[in-house]
């Protein structure tokens, strides 16, 4: 059985871990935002400031999605998976790279114009080289990542998987990741609650979890 | 665990509008790439397989059908009836198009019912409608990937929503893999997988800006080799676990892993995509040496095939036949892990390996066994590799 072991969630300018709120910041545009967070935190990570702001938003998301509680020594690199999902793709970086084209066009902000490009900024900084799969929905389809992370799991294709929605579009963003393990692999302090879609559904939720 | 069997396919490219039309051309050598003097797309004349622009003012093809809205031959269409109600009031875009034109013809030939609730539909690409932003036309909803996949999946009448993926250059072999596994874990019976990439500005202009674009015809795995053609294209293909399907081509297996190095450049040693390979052969149970032929990625860069030959060589497939289709109809970039996964089921079906076009020289440090004419051999299990910026790998078992 599969287990939700950690959870970060990054959205209307408060970052959330394990469904406490950790960190608020007054509103501000998201790249100060996203650099405010990074600073906070005390992260030491210069490729950082090249990043687009999707793999900004990502990379931030899953710094603190593992920063406790997760130990990589507990695994193999190839039994790391990560499995992110969004609505808008790249859009975000694809119309600043395509401001460029005019000109001079920038390789630098051309690499970021595909989603999985996130993926692979978390999979260098964690040394994650298992699974992969970038999914493109309207919403959050949590029964479909339940459905994917099951069958990369239960086909021992992954022991431990980071999923969950990742979007930037203008200024609106969400950030929401989960990491996965199963048992025989050490837990944090908090036990972790069993996997489902709902239960992914309800952290997805801030405000209402907040309320209940 | 279940059996995966292939169904049906398709390849609609500038090189014919069905598997058998590509595969014949293939054969006699004819390459869609060629030069092209296209000031709408590139400043400089460039080398890419792309279709020919539709003449707006030409005769119309399709009652109720915008000829202006119509990018690609029409004559894909002339068998299938479009309600004119269900064409979106900004008509289908040329992605959209291929997409159709591809899956029309791969549940024709496959005697499919996509209106069965236990059949799915899976797209890869990784730009989808990205050319509307050069013509102004794209707001973020139209050009968003889920809203394609909607149309196309309300055209046909999928039950289900669509699944997209968009995972740079493995997109179409990760949609395979997914539809496998989909159908492994009994969630449905039949999978509809298809992919497709356009070719607009937005992409030439990128990959010209790292330098990445061939000079000429490119040459995988050449000593002289410079860089990657573009090309467009779709390709469909349809998996069932259903028992009725037992003698046809099987997808046996497949894995997916990351580098774990570097954003755009590929792993100096190619150990991940040996890992992949390996992981892949383990899934499909079968070894090393039952593969009959690899069909790479082989984009004709310089650090992708030398990655790819470390790879191949460290899993003990260097002696295997190898090509790399991408001097036939360049990289279809989300399209390509389709394409050419379905070029080697036809290859599997005539036992026939292609040349690889444009190699004369090894030109990598550990030399492949390329194949420089047709080469008639049994083919009953083929691998199928592809890697991608992000430092993606993904492989393919097919087997008879």
């Amino acid at each position: 059985m599969e287990y939700i072991t950690a959870s970060c969630i990054i959205r209307d300018h408060v970052v959330y871990t394990n469904e406490k709120a950790v960190f608020e910041q007054p509103p501000a545009a998201l790249p100060e935002f996203l650099t405010a967070v990074y600073h906070h935190f005390g992260f030491q990570y210069p490729k950082f400031y090249k990043m687009d702001l999707l793999s900004k938003l990502g990379w931030l998301t899953a710094e603190l999605l593992l920063k406790e509680g997760f130990n990589a020594a507990d695994y193999q690199p190839e039994e790391l998976a990560i499995v992110l999902s969004n609505a808008n793709a790249s859009l975000d970086t694809d119309y600043k790279y395509f401001a460029t084209v005019k000109d001079i066009p920038s390789p630098a902000i051309f690499v970021y114009t595909l989603p999985n490009i996130m993926i692979g900024e978390i999979c260098i900084r964690h040394k994650f080289k298992g699974e992969n799969a970038f999914f493109i929905s309207e919403a959050f389809d949590a029964a479909f990542i339940e459905q994917y992370v099951r069958v990369l799991m239960d086909g021992n294709n992954a022991r431990a998987c980071i999923c969950g929605w990742v979007d930037v579009l203008g200024e609106e963003y969400t950030a929401a990741l989960f990491l996965i393990e199963t048992p025989g692999t050490p837990f944090p302090q908090t036990p972790g609650t069993p996997f489902s879609a709902a239960t992914m559904n309800r952290i997805f939720q801030p405000q209402i979890a907040r309320h209940e | 665990m279940k059996d995966i069997f292939v169904v049906s396919d398709n390849i609609f490219s500038p090189l014919g509008a069905t598997t058998a039309e590509n595969f014949s051309r293939l054969e006699k050598g004819i390459p869609g790439v060629r030069r092209h003097d296209r000031p709408d797309l590139a400043d400089q004349p460039f080398y890419a397989s792309l279709f020919d622009p539709i003449d707006p003012s030409g005769p119309a093809s399709i009652p109720n059908f915008d000829n202006s809205r119509l990018y690609i031959q029409p004559r894909i269409f002339q068998n299938e009836h479009i309600p004119p109600g269900a064409v979106p009031p900004d008509g289908y875009t040329k992605f959209e198009q291929l997409l159709l034109a591809s899956i029309t013809d791969t549940l024709q030939a496959g005697g499919i019912d996509p209106k069965d609730p236990r059949t799915i539909l899976i797209l890869s690409t990784t730009k989808g409608n990205i050319s509307l932003l050069e013509t102004g036309a794209g707001n973020p909803a139209r050009m968003a990937l889920h809203h394609s996949a909607r149309l196309i999946a309300d055209h046909f009448h999928f039950v289900h929503a669509p699944i997209v993926i968009s995972n740079a250059c493995i997109s179409g072999i990760l949609a395979l893999i997914t539809a496998m596994r989909l159908i492994r874990s009994c969630r449905y019976d039949t999978a509809v997988v298809a992919g497709a990439d356009i070719i607009s500005r937005f992409v030439l202009s990128g990959f010209g800006s790292f330098q990445a674009i061939s000079a000429g015809p490119c040459r995988p795995f050449d000593q002289s080799r410079d860089g990657i053609n573009l090309g467009e294209g779709a390709g469909a293909v349809i998996l069932s676990c259903n028992e009725k399907y037992r003698g046809n081509i099987l997808l046996r297996g497949g894995a997916v892993g990351n580098d774990a190095n570097h954003i755009s450049g590929p792993s100096r040693t190619g150990e991940e995509l040996c890992q992949v390979i390996n992981k892949s052969l383990t899934d499909a149970g079968c070894r090393a040496e039952d593969i009959d032929f690899i069909s790479a990625h082989g984009t004709a860069t310089v650090y992708n095939d030398e990655m790819e030959a470390l790879a191949i060589t460290r899993a003990n497939l260097q002696s295997v036949p190898v090509n790399s289709l991408k001097g036939y109809y360049g990289h279809t970039l989300g399209a390509a892990g389709l394409i050419e996964s379905i070029v080697t089921l036809q290859s599997m079906r005539e036992d026939l390996v292609l040349p690889s076009l444009g190699f004369k020289e090894n030109g990598v440090t550990t030399p492949l066994n390329i194949c420089s004419s047709l080469l008639h051999i049994p083919l009953n299990s083929c691998l199928k590799t592809a890697s991608g910026f992000g430092g993606c790998n993904a492989a393919v078992v097919m087997s008879k």
